[in-house]
């Protein structure tokens, strides 16, 4: 039983570090309805400009300060050079739009700061912590506690905010959000920086777990059944998500991986997502359409 | 004729995808404290006036390719359309254009966003708007895609409201609404036109309806002002009418059809 119990925790800790990416995309969904496939490349382009800039001793803080100044810089570029010009094209053009952004950045990321694999030090102690009976790793706990307060943060930002109220109206209805004055591009680049930013925390975690490396942006992939099982326009589907993928994955593992002959986590929670895109589309806490008959 | 200070639309045309005709030369003005009606069916222009205006065409292509709009002395085509709004011009959608998933509340804040008021002036504009809409009151935290037809019209009324605007330009309020509520909406809008100071340009189908409250009007027909005058000649005459059935059409415009999107 306590080999359930630490399987499923290990699980779950695992799953809020896929949520960690997905938010990013949670974001800029939200306020632009686009699915923006270069997240993983600002997950990697954070992580490497901070761990290319702690490599040349720069302090801690310091170097977190000016990779989000860079992640915010390219916040703006993006929405000045790619978005703006395509407003109001269909939305498909400005998925595409991302999928080159994302082989830009990564490009750009490789040629300035190389390809290698770099280790990345938070000072977080990875030994593990025992609970009774169950062992947990104190970094998934570190990172829990991140993702945690990023939600809370997140949500006060969405809910409560005059930005994040408008942000909300332009993901309803963008031409209705421009009539009363709304400054779309304005309120794009704030969206974006502040997916920039969720993006340094990703990275730096991720970087942290597996070495600041081109595989990072592969985390992608993982982010995208945390996103159909959770919803995409939902910061809260993203965590709960992230859970259940992060717990379905590590327990299918254990206990279906010697029946089917191993590597059940690379693929199981996409089978999850298909059985969610059949059943509730919208995901968990999506927002369903409205419609008035 | 004098120079009018307030909006001034001088012979505009209004090309979409830089191929389709939609507006031939439309001259209109509103006058400071009045309500302007713009009449003229399905396609006759009238959406795409109130986007000149108000700046949005850009959103479906289309673009302003002769003549001048001014307001207040300053011509319009160079400013976004959150600028305008400043400037106290907004427009309220055909269709409502309601924020779904946004609460009644949220929605009308959204409003109030454009001239970064404190805190406390929010608040007191928010309370202006409910008092125009006692029910909107009622139904604050509703999220605004479950509310009835005429509420929404009246959140999207409000919602314009909240910008402190001088102009509003209004896209047929009167859509898929029952007549009784259409009664009590023109009712408001008559109130904060009287009260408030408020002038409107208002397009409606419904002539018969609208000229009652307006003071002026202009048909519009294929792109081009059919008749105008003040709102009580107009009624008189037998002739507006027409031009909402195609009667008048046929022996002028018929030879050169102009396609005018519907939006």
């Amino acid at each position: 039983m306590s080999f359930f119990v630490e399987t499923f925790i290990g699980g779950l800790l695992a799953g809020v570090m896929y949520s960690l990416v997905a938010i990013g995309f949670v974001l800029i969904y939200k306020a632009s309805g686009v699915f923006n496939f270069a997240q993983g490349s600002m997950v990697l382009c954070a992580g490497l400009t901070f761990v290319t800039m702690r490599d040349r001793g720069i302090d801690f803080w310091l170097a977190g300060l000016i990779t989000l100044t860079i992640m915010v810089a390219i916040a703006i570029a993006v929405e000045r050079v790619v978005l703006r010009p395509l407003v109001n094209r269909p939305q498909i053009t400005l998925f595409m739009a991302t999928l080159g952004l994302s082989f830009v950045i990564e490009g750009i990321a490789q040629i300035a700061m190389g390809a290698s694999v770099h280790e990345l030090d938070l000072g977080i102690v990875d030994t593990p912590i025992t609970v009774g009976e169950v062992q947990v790793s104190q970094f998934d706990l570190v990172a829990a506690a991140t993702a945690g307060v990023l939600v809370i943060a997140l949500s006060i930002f969405f809910n409560w905010t005059r930005v994040g109220i408008a942000l909300r109206a332009i993901a309803d209805d963008p031409l209705a959000a421009r009539s009363i004055g709304i400054r779309l591009q304005t309120l794009w680049q704030i969206v974006w920086g502040v997916a920039g930013f969720v993006s340094l925390v990703a990275g730096l975690l991720w970087g942290a777990r597996q070495g600041v490396q081109f595989a990072l942006t592969l985390v992608v992939l993982k982010a995208l059944p945390v996103l159909i099982i959770g919803g995409f326009t939902s910061i809260t589907g993203a965590i709960v998500g992230g859970l259940i993928v992060g717990a379905s994955d590590s327990l299918a593992e254990i206990y279906l991986g010697s029946l089917l002959g191993g590597s059940v986590s690379t693929w199981f929670s996409y089978v999850l997502a298909v059985g969610f895109l059949l059943v509730r589309p919208t995901g968990l806490f999506g927002d369903a359409p409205i419609e008035r008959i | 004729m004098t120079t009018s200070q307030f909006l001034e639309v001088d012979n505009i045309e209004v090309l979409y995808s830089h191929a389709i005709l939609a507006l031939r030369g439309v001259s209109l003005r509103v006058e400071e404290g009045s309500i302007v009606a713009l009449l003229g069916a399905n396609g006759a222009g009238k959406t795409t006036t109130l986007k000149a205006i108000s700046n949005l065409l850009g959103s479906e292509r289309g673009h302003l390719s002769r003549g001048a709009i001014t307001w207040r002395g300053e011509a319009t085509n160079r400013l976004d359309p959150a600028d305008l709004v400043a400037r106290g011009v907004v427009q309220v959608l055909e269709g409502r254009h309601v924020f779904p998933q946004l609460t009644i509340e949220e929605n009308l804040l959204a409003g109030g966003f454009v001239r970064r008021p404190s805190r406390r002036a929010l608040a007191d504009d928010l309370e202006r708007v409910y008092s125009w809409f006692p029910r909107l009151k009622q139904r604050r935290s509703a999220r605004c895609g479950l509310t009835s037809g005429g509420e929404q019209q009246m959140v999207a009324i409000g919602r314009a409201m909240m910008t402190r605007p001088t102009l509003v330009l209004l896209d047929e309020p009167s859509m898929g609404l029952a007549p009784i509520i259409v009664e009590e909406i023109f009712h408001i809008i008559r109130d904060l036109n009287r009260n408030e100071g408020v002038s409107f340009l208002l397009a409606e189908q419904n002539a018969h309806l609208v000229l009652r409250f307006a003071d002026h009007g202009y048909v519009l027909e294929n792109g081009r002002v059919a008749v105008s005058g003040t709102a009580a000649v107009l009624a008189e005459r037998d002739d507006v009418a027409e031009f909402y059935l195609g009667a008048a059409t046929a022996g002028t415009a018929a030879a050169e059809p102009v396609q005018t999107p519907i939006v």
